[in-house]
């Protein structure tokens, strides 16, 4: 599995890839007392640079200074999870590198096909469409990571009604934004 | 900051993550958009066998006499529909989620920016919106952490093996719905 030729192969089994992000979940929970997560990352940044523009507003703010304190007392948030979400695009970069596979894209094939090649409509409906995806997360409190998959395996009853709800909607927005003929053009 | 050390191992674990979703395929728009049209089983392949790995190994342990803290989200079960609806919209919108969304950027992937300026922006908005939500939405269903083995009295191993059950069953389902869209019949 360590081979250079394993690790030079573009594309690994779906399988193999969930028991081996089984197996980091294992190791962060055991080794560091933590569970893999991204989304608590999008609100430490977002109040840092709020704090930079507007302190007062920033500091008046409960959740920003559940997280991240205030101007007077800043509470540490390049930690352990802002860490590793810096590092993964490090990590999908080196994967893409070493398996060879040269991939850029400035929009999706379905995308395209639906939607036109307007860069300027992809690149504010990816806007929108993130903003939503971000309040929900934190509404719910996690994401695909922290709730799907760390909290889904420790059984949280949270985690699984979010990962239902989250999968339900995800299927019902796709079709009605790309209909069963457009499921074709995946 | 938190400590040096800290600060590496979540680095290395990032790079892990990162390096796994790339490998993978989850990087990928089409991965996503994939699963959600029912096309592209990986997203679910992943997931489950991720869940039932990482999930026995670590109540494996600790059945095994190893103390590990659990790391259990509190129950909020109307903010928890509410926040899984937004997600799910905004995740077939996007076509990634943050983590494969933010791995993306090292993928190729040149418009997931803009969603990931969004996510920000999506932070900064919630943290307007969350006292109004911890009135009005995060009180309802409010159970605490509370797991499906000890919400039901049950065996966490029970929870396992229907899980296990599942996952054959859409991992069957999955071979036999790609096989038929790359070979469609003559209809």
């Amino acid at each position: 599995m360590t081979t250079p030729s394993a690790l030079s192969k573009a594309r690994w089994s779906p399988y193999l890839v969930g028991a081996l992000l089984g197996v980091l979940s294992v190791i962060t929970f055991a080794t560091m007392d933590k569970a893999l997560g991204t989304s608590t990352s999008f609100v430490q940044v977002a109040g840092v640079a709020e704090r930079a523009i507007a302190p007062e507003h920033t500091d008046a703010n409960a959740y920003f200074v559940k997280t991240i304190g205030t101007t007077e007392k800043p509470k540490p948030w390049l930690e352990w999870q802002l860490a590793l979400v810096l590092l993964m695009p490090v990590g999908a970069w080196l994967g893409s590198r070493m398996g060879g596979t040269k991939f850029r894209e400035e929009l999706p094939d379905l995308w395209k096909h639906r939607f036109g090649p307007s860069k300027a409509k992809r690149a504010a409906f990816a806007f929108l469409g993130g903003a939503v995806l971000l309040f929900g997360a934190r509404l719910a409190g996690g994401c695909t990571s922290g709730h799907s998959l760390s909290g889904g395996l420790q059984l949280a009853v949270s985690s699984w009604i979010f990962t239902a709800s989250m999968f339900a909607a995800g299927v019902a927005t796709a079709f009605a934004l790309y209909g069963r003929k457009g499921a074709d053009h995946v | 900051m938190s400590d040096a050390k800290t600060l590496l191992l979540g680095a290395i674990t990032g790079l892990v993550f990162g390096f796994l979703l790339q490998r993978g395929g989850l990087t990928r728009f089409r991965t996503i958009l994939g699963q959600f049209l029912f096309r592209d089983f990986t997203m679910l392949r992943v997931m489950l066998t991720a869940m039932l790995v990482g999930g026995i190994g670590i109540y494996a342990l600790r059945a095994g006499g190893m103390e590990i803290v659990m790391h259990i989200k509190s129950t909020a079960i109307l903010g928890n529909v509410i926040g899984g609806l937004l997600f799910g919209v905004g995740m077939a919108v996007l076509g990634y989620c943050p983590g494969t969304g933010v791995a993306a950027l090292g993928d190729g992937s040149r418009h997931v920016w803009a969603g990931i300026l969004g996510m920000l922006g999506g932070a900064a908005l919630y943290a307007e919106a969350h006292p109004w939500f911890t009135e009005k939405v995060l009180g309802v269903g409010a159970e605490g952490k509370i797991t499906l083995a000890g919400a039901t009295h049950t065996s966490e191993w029970l929870w396992f093996g229907v899980m296990a059950v599942a996952a054959i069953v859409v991992f069957g389902i999955a071979r036999t719905v790609e096989r038929r869209k790359a070979h469609p019949a003559s209809a």
